[in-house]
C-alpha cells in the first residue's frame, strides 16, 4: 500500500511538472485547449458523480453551470465595468455591490449551484429514470429562460462581457486535480459505497439501512457544486457569457465525455475529457480546405459535429461500456506487469499462427 | 380584453395546441411500447417539414402531392431511425437507450445543418391555407382553422386503428407486457416499427402544418417543440393517446393565454411548459389520464 502512495505522489509530481512544461512551451491556442481540458475534467466528474455513480440520470448540468458562471463573474467584475456592461437596463444595486476576489467568487458560484441543486433535488428525486431526466432538463431550461429575462441581474440576452480571464493552467488543472482527489476519497469512503449500492439496487440498499433520499440529495448537491465551479472556471476562461451558451448542447457535450469514458469511472472521465476536448479542435480540419495533392475538397461547415455525433452513436451501439466501463486505474495492473502479460499472450498467439 | 381579441387568442391557442397534440401522440405511443423518450421525434418532425419544402420548391410538385410524398418519406425515415438507433439496444439498460436517443437526435440535427444548410428557409404556403378569413372583427388565417380539424380527424382514425384492428390489439398487447406478447406469437419488432411509422407520419403532418403557420424553417426547429410535446404527453398521462391530445391542447392554450393575459411574461414563454411539467410530476406523476403503474421488486 505504501508503495502505491509513493507512486501516486510521484505520478502527481510528474503530471504537475508536465503541465508546467506545457504552460511554458505551448502557444496561446494550445494552452487554451489544455485549460479547457482541465475544466471539462471537473465538469465530467461532476456529471459522473450524479449519472454514473449514483445512477440518477440528470440532464440539468448546463443550468448549474450557468448559476456558477453568473454568480462568480458578477462577483469578480468591478462596479465600473458592470455599469458599462449593463447599458440597456440599470443594474440591481445589490448585484453591483457584490465583489470578491476570484477564488472566493468561484467558491460562491459553486455553493450557489450546490444549494440550488439541493433545493431542486428535494422535489424531483421522487422521480426516476427518464422522468428525472426530463425534469432536470426542464429545470435547466427554466434557469436559462430566467437568466434571459432578469435583465437587471444577468443583463439578459446581451450577456456579461469583459470578465477577467483569470483561468490559467494552474487554476484549471489545480482544481481538476483537487476534484479528482476529492472524488477518489469520496468513492473510497462509506458514502461512496452507499451510493454505489443505491445505483445497483435501490430496494436492497434501503433494506441495508441506507437513506435513499439523503444520499441522493448529497450526490446531487455535490455534483451541482462542482458543475458550478466548472461553470465559473469556464466563464473566467472565455471572458464572456450569455444565456445561449448554456443550452442543452452543453449538457450533451459533458454527457458525451461521461459516456465515452465509461459511466461510473473516474479514470475514464479524465481521459475522455482530455481526448474529447482535443479532438473537437483536431477535427476542425474537416471544415477547412483539404488538399490531396491532385484534387481539393472544399471544407463543409458543420461537418465536425456530424463526425462527432456519429462517433458517439457508434460507441453507444457497439461499445456501450465506454473506454473504462466501471473500472479504475490502479497500480497493481502496472506493477504486476499484467499489461506485459497481455502483450506476451498476443505475441504467442501470433507466433503460433 | 374584449371578446374579439379573446376569440383571436383562443383560435390561436387551439391551433397551436392541436399541433402539439399531433407530435405528442408520437411520443406517447413510443413511450407506451418501448418505455423510451424518443428524443429524435422533434427532428423527425423537422425532417418532414423540410421534405415538404423541397418537394414544393425544388421539384415543383403540386402541394397535395408534395405533402403526401413528404409524409411517406418521413415515415420511412422514422422507421429507419428506430431500426438503426433503438433496435440494437432492445435488451440494454434503459439509460443506454436514452443516451442513444439523445445521440440520434444530435446526429440528425448536425446532418441537417450540413445538408439543409443553417440559413432559415421560408415555407411556401399554398393559396388554400394562406387565405385570411374574416368573421366580423376577427381575422383568422385559414390554416389556423384547418389544423384542429385535421388533428381531430387523425385522432379518430388512430383510435380506430388502436382499438378496432388486429394490429392495434397487438400494439396494446405489446405495451401491456412485452414478453407475454412475444410468447403469444406477436411479431414485436414489426409492431414497434408500425408504431414508429404512425408516430412519424403524424409528426410529418404536424411539421407541415407548423411550416404553414410559422413559415421559417431551421435545422434546429424541432428541438423546442419536441421537448414541449413530450411534456404535453406527460401532462396528459403518458401511454394514453387521448391524454396526449388533451395535454397538447392544454399546453398550447396555456402558452397563448398566459402571454395574452400577462404580456409581461412574454419572455418566459418557453419556461411555461417546463413549469407545467414539474407541477404535474409533483402533483400527479401519472398525468391527467394515466393509469397508476407500480414498480415491482
Amino acid at each position: 500500500m505504501k508503495k502505491h502512495r509513493v507512486l501516486t505522489a510521484l505520478a502527481v509530481v510528474v503530471i504537475i511538472g508536465l503541465l508546467g512544461v506545457f504552460n511554458l512551451t505551448f502557444d496561446s491556442y494550445r494552452l487554451r485547449i489544455l485549460n479547457l481540458c482541465g475544466v471539462y475534467v471537473v465538469l465530467g466528474l461532476s456529471m459522473n458523480l450524479i449519472n454514473g455513480f449514483t445512477g440518477l440520470f440528470s440532464l440539468g448540468h448546463a443550468g448549474f453551470m450557468a448559476i456558477g458562471a453568473y454568480v462568480s463573474s458578477l462577483m469578480t467584475m468591478s462596479p465600473e465595468l458592470k455599469d458599462t456592461v449593463f447599458y440597456a437596463v440599470p443594474i440591481n444595486p445589490f448585484v453591483k455591490a457584490m465583489s470578491a476576489p476570484f477564488p472566493i467568487a468561484l467558491l460562491m458560484g459553486g455553493i450557489a449551484a450546490g444549494i440550488l441543486g439541493a433545493l431542486i433535488a428535494a422535489p424531483i428525486l421522487r422521480l426516476k429514470d427518464d422522468y428525472l431526466a426530463i425534469a432536470t432538463l426542464g429545470f435547466s431550461e427554466i434557469i436559462r429562460v430566467v437568466a434571459t429575462n432578469l435583465q437587471s441581474i444577468t443583463n439578459g440576452a446581451l450577456g456579461l462581457k469583459g470578465i477577467d480571464r483569470v483561468t490559467n493552467t494552474g487554476w484549471s488543472w489545480g482544481i481538476a486535480i483537487l476534484t479528482i482527489y476529492f472524488m477518489k476519497k469520496l468513492m473510497d469512503g462509506s458514502y461512496g459505497k452507499a451510493i454505489l449500492a443505491i445505483r445497483e439496487d435501490e430496494i436492497a440498499a434501503e433494506a441495508m439501512g441506507i437513506s435513499l433520499f439523503r444520499h441522493k440529495m448529497y450526490s446531487f448537491a455535490i455534483g451541482a457544486f462542482f458543475a458550478g465551479i466548472g461553470g465559473g472556471l469556464l466563464a473566467h476562461m472565455l471572458g464572456t457569457i450569455d444565456p445561449l451558451m448554456f443550452r442543452f448542447i452543453l449538457t450533451f457535450n459533458i454527457l458525451l465525455i461521461v459516456v465515452l469514458g465509461g459511466i461510473g469511472s473516474i479514470t475514464g472521465t479524465v481521459i475522455s475529457a482530455c481526448v474529447v476536448t482535443s479532438m473537437m479542435e483536431v477535427l476542425r480540419f474537416l471544415e477547412g480546405k483539404m488538399d490531396f495533392g491532385f484534387f481539393e475538397i472544399q471544407g463543409i461547415p458543420g461537418m465536425r459535429m456530424v463526425v462527432f455525433s456519429a462517433l458517439l452513436m457508434s460507441v453507444i451501439l457497439w461499445y456501450p461500456r465506454g473506454l473504462m466501463g466501471t473500472s479504475e486505474f490502479n497500480w497493481d495492473f502496472i506493477l504486476e506487469k499484467k499489461y506485459l502479460k497481455l502483450f506476451k499472450k498476443k505475441k504467442t498467439v501470433s507466433e503460433e499462427k | 380584453m374584449d371578446g374579439q381579441v379573446f376569440l383571436q387568442h383562443l383560435t390561436n391557442g387551439i391551433s397551436l395546441g392541436s399541433l402539439y397534440a399531433l407530435l405528442a401522440i408520437g411520443y406517447t405511443m413510443v413511450y407506451g411500447i418501448l418505455r423510451l423518450i424518443n428524443f429524435a421525434h422533434g427532428d423527425i418532425f423537422m425532417f418532414g417539414t423540410y421534405m415538404a419544402y423541397y418537394a414544393i420548391t425544388s421539384f415543383m410538385m403540386p402541394w397535395w402531392l408534395s405533402f403526401i410524398i413528404a409524409i411517406m418519406l418521413t415515415v420511412i425515415f422514422g422507421v429507419m431511425v428506430e431500426r438503426s438507433a433503438y433496435k440494437p439496444l432492445r435488451n440494454s439498460p434503459r439509460i443506454s437507450v436514452m443516451i442513444s436517443a439523445i445521440g440520434a437526435s444530435f446526429l440528425i440535427e448536425n446532418i441537417a445543418i450540413v445538408v439543409f444548410g443553417g440559413r432559415p428557409k421560408t415555407f411556401p404556403v399554398p393559396e388554400m391555407f394562406a387565405k385570411v378569413l374574416r368573421f366580423g372583427e376577427v381575422s383568422i388565417v385559414s390554416v389556423t382553422l384547418y389544423t384542429p380539424v385535421i388533428t381531430l380527424l387523425l385522432l379518430g382514425v388512430l383510435l380506430y386503428i388502436v382499438n378496432k384492428t388486429k394490429t392495434g390489439m397487438a400494439m396494446r398487447a405489446v405495451s401491456k407486457d412485452y414478453e407475454a406478447a412475444r410468447l403469444m406469437g406477436i411479431d414485436v419488432n414489426r409492431i414497434i416499427s408500425f408504431t414508429f411509422a404512425i408516430g412519424s407520419g403524424l409528426a410529418a403532418v404536424g411539421g407541415i402544418m407548423w411550416g404553414m403557420k410559422y413559415p421559417t424553417l431551421l435545422p434546429l426547429m424541432g428541438m423546442m417543440p419536441g421537448l414541449k410535446c413530450f411534456i404535453a404527453a406527460v401532462v396528459g398521462g403518458i401511454g394514453d393517446i387521448r391524454g396526449a391530445v388533451l395535454g397538447g391542447f392544454i399546453l398550447g392554450l396555456s402558452e397563448i393565454m398566459i402571454i395574452a393575459f400577462f404580456p409581461a411574461l412574454t419572455g418566459y414563454r418557453d419556461a411555461i411548459a417546463f413549469v407545467l411539467l414539474i407541477v404535474i410530476l409533483l402533483v400527479k406523476p401519472t398525468g391527467l389520464m394515466g393509469q397508476n403503474l407500480t414498480e415491482k421488486v
